[in-house]
């Protein structure tokens, strides 16, 4: 129910917003994960919820620092970026 | 137990559609925040509360963090307390608001009442730590290096904008904010302005 809404999350434009949906999605399949370990009464399912965790993080903390560069490159090089940008 | 489930699956799911509407980043960054929040909700009625805290701390603190950080970095400015003041109306954090305190009223029944995902499978922390340390350690490691990845990758995107100097673009101005009424001013708004 919860991928549902999820996986049509990534039709913005803004490349903040792509970044969130990735979290969101990110998040829906730990939440599968946690919810098949604690169906089936094993450890398995939160395990994998933590290297989900560490993917999350690394992929944010690069993700965010390609985006201040994306902007600080557009905002002198193509105004239609910049306003794309903007959302 | 169950209804405490839905309730906040479908506080989860309410706050992300919001989250998705929204067309200011900001008001985006609260509804996900209260997104995060509620599936922590949801993995401690279901028996998780170690994951539900390492939700809610690295979720919900360190990289919401990251997204503020980089969103004011974004719309820096003179102008920005002005645009503060107009932000902060009372039908802005209302709805994130409301959705939290309905959360966090959850929360502390769950508490009182003292379930902790016993109808359902419950595993606790200790379990979960002698399977990451048992089979799964080579996962770990591997964990590890993509976090030091992660972080050597960041510093160096990050760093290489010192050394350049940034070009001032003409409607990056305090005037031209201040003439668009906001922090970015909206692109080809200064067109006639420019003189190629």
């Amino acid at each position: 129910m919860f991928s549902l809404g999820l996986t049509s999350l990534l039709v913005r434009r803004n490349l903040i917003f792509v970044l969130m949906s990735l979290e969101v999605m990110l998040n829906a399949a730990g939440l599968a994960f946690v919810v098949a370990g604690s169906r089936w009464h094993q450890a398995d399912g939160q395990v994998m919820f933590l290297f989900i965790l560490a993917v999350a993080a690394a992929e944010v903390s690069v993700g965010l620092a390609l985006v201040l560069q994306i902007y600080r490159r557009c905002k002198s090089l193509d105004v239609d970026e910049l306003s794309e940008m903007r959302g | 137990m169950e209804l405490a489930f839905y309730i906040a699956g479908a506080m989860a799911v309410m706050s992300t559609i919001l989250m998705l509407t929204r067309l200011n980043v900001v008001h985006a960054l609260l509804y996900l925040i209260v997104s995060l929040l509620g599936v922590a909700v949801v993995f401690y009625t279901l028996g998780a509360p170690f994951v539900a805290a390492l939700e809610v701390i690295i979720y919900a603190g360190a990289i919401m963090v990251l997204f503020v950080f980089v969103v004011m970095m974004l719309n820096l400015g003179a102008p920005a307390a002005g645009i503060e003041k107009q932000w902060l109306t009372p039908g802005i954090w209302t709805g994130p608001v409301l959705l939290a305190a309905i959360l966090i009223t959850e929360v502390v029944y769950l508490v009182r009442i003292g379930a902790s995902g016993a109808s359902t499978g419950a595993v606790d922390p200790k379990q979960v730590g002698m399977v990451l340390f048992g089979p799964y350690l080579i996962g770990v490691e591997v964990a590890s290096m993509l976090l030091l990845a992660g972080v050597v990758g960041a510093y160096h995107l990050g760093y290489r904008k010192v050394e350049k100097p940034e070009i001032q673009h003409d409607a990056d101005t305090n005037e031209r904010r201040a003439a668009a009424g906001g922090d970015l001013v909206l692109a080809g708004t200064d067109q006639p302005a420019r003189t190629p």
